[in-house]
C-alpha cells in the first residue's frame, strides 16, 4: 500500500465516522419528535400542539384548552423515550363559557333541600356564597358539599362548621 | 406564563387526577377568588378518588374556594334506582323541593322505577305501590 492511498482510505474513513456520527444525532431528535407526536396525535386533549425537539429537549408549542390539559401534556411528552426535557410554552385559551352561579332564590331552594337531613347545620347566604355554621360528620359532609355543589354557588364561607 | 392561578395550582393534583382518570368535558374555570371544576367521570370509584384528593389537598374542604361538579356518565339511560338513605323511609313529593306534600314514601332499599331526571336535585320517581312523584336525588343510586 502506498503512503497516498493510505491517506485517501483514512481520510474517508474519517469522512464517514463523522458523517455517521452527524447523522445518528440528528435522527435521534427526529425519532423523539416523531414519537412525541404520534403521541400527542393520539390524546384528545392535545389540540393544535406543535413539539420541536433540539438535543433531547423538547418544547411544546401551540394553544391548549385548559389548564390541566396544558399540564396533561406536558407530562405525557416527559414520557416518550429519549426526553431529557420538557419546555412548556402552551397557551391556555381563556375558557370562553363563564361559570354561570345560581342566583339567591334558586340557592336558598336547593340549599333549603339538601340541609333538610341536616338539622345540625344552619345556612345563610352572602353575596352568592353559602354561609354554613355548625356540626356535622364527615361522611354526611362529603355527601352534603357534593350537593352543594351541584348548585353552583359563588364559594363558602364555611369557619363555622365543625367536623365531628 | 401561568403564574397568576393560585387555586389551578393548589388544585393541580385533582385536574391532573380528573385527567388522568379519563374525566371528559373537563372544565376547569377560576371566577372572583372560585375554582370551579367540571366534568364527566367514567364511574363512582373515579369520582370518589377525585374527591378524596381535594379532601387530601383543602383537609374538609373547609376553604370553600373549589366547585366540584363531576357527575358519572350512565352510558345507559337510568331506569331503576335502590333508596339508599341511611336507614329512613324517603319522601315522594308532589313536586321537586321540600316545601312540596309528601305523596308516598319509598322504603329504606326499596328500588323504584325513575321516570325522569328532572334535576340534579330531583328525580320524578314511582314506587313498587304506584306512587309517583319526586325524590331527593343524593339518596337514589341507580341500578345496573
Amino acid at each position: 500500500m502506498t503512503k497516498r492511498s493510505f491517506f485517501i482510505i483514512l481520510t474517508l474513513f474519517i469522512a464517514l465516522a463523522v458523517g455517521f456520527t452527524a447523522c445518528k444525532k440528528k435522527m435521534k431528535d427526529a425519532d423523539i419528535k416523531a414519537a412525541i407526536e404520534t403521541a400527542l396525535r393520539a390524546d384528545p386533549m392535545a389540540v393544535n400542539t406543535s413539539v420541536s425537539v433540539m438535543n433531547g429537549v423538547a418544547t411544546i408549542t401551540g394553544e391548549c384548552k385548559d389548564e390541566a390539559s396544558k399540564i396533561h401534556c406536558g407530562e405525557m411528552v416527559k414520557g416518550v423515550k429519549g426526553v431529557k426535557d420538557v419546555i412548556n410554552n402552551c397557551t391556555v385559551t381563556p375558557a370562553s363559557v363563564p361559570v354561570v352561579n345560581a342566583d339567591d332564590e334558586a340557592l336558598t331552594r336547593g340549599v333549603t333541600d339538601a340541609l333538610k337531613d341536616h338539622p345540625g347545620l344552619k345556612f345563610s347566604l352572602r353575596e352568592g356564597k353559602i354561609v354554613l355554621t355548625g356540626e356535622i360528620t364527615k361522611a354526611k359532609w362529603t355527601a352534603l358539599k357534593q350537593m352543594l355543589d351541584k348548585l353552583k354557588p359563588k364559594g363558602y364561607d364555611l369557619t363555622g362548621v365543625t367536623i365531628k | 406564563m401561568s403564574t397568576s392561578q393560585p387555586l389551578q395550582d393548589k388544585y393541580k393534583e385533582l385536574t391532573n387526577a380528573a385527567t388522568v382518570g379519563g374525566v371528559t368535558n373537563l372544565l376547569v374555570r377560576e371566577q372572583d377568588g372560585v375554582l370551579y371544576v367540571d366534568g364527566s367521570a367514567p364511574n363512582g370509584a373515579i369520582k370518589d378518588m377525585l374527591w378524596s384528593v381535594y379532601d387530601k389537598l383543602d383537609p374538609n374542604y373547609l376553604s370553600g374556594d373549589l366547585v366540584m361538579n363531576v357527575n358519572v356518565v350512565s352510558t345507559a339511560p337510568v331506569t331503576k334506582a335502590k333508596v339508599t338513605t341511611e336507614r329512613s323511609n324517603l319522601n315522594i313529593r308532589k313536586g321537586p323541593g321540600t316545601d312540596q306534600p309528601i305523596v308516598g314514601k319509598a322504603a329504606h332499599h326499596e328500588i323504584v322505577t325513575v321516570v325522569s331526571q328532572t334535576s340534579e336535585q330531583w328525580w320524578l320517581v314511582r314506587t313498587k305501590d304506584n306512587e309517583e312523584g319526586y325524590a331527593y336525588a343524593q339518596y337514589l343510586t341507580p341500578e345496573a
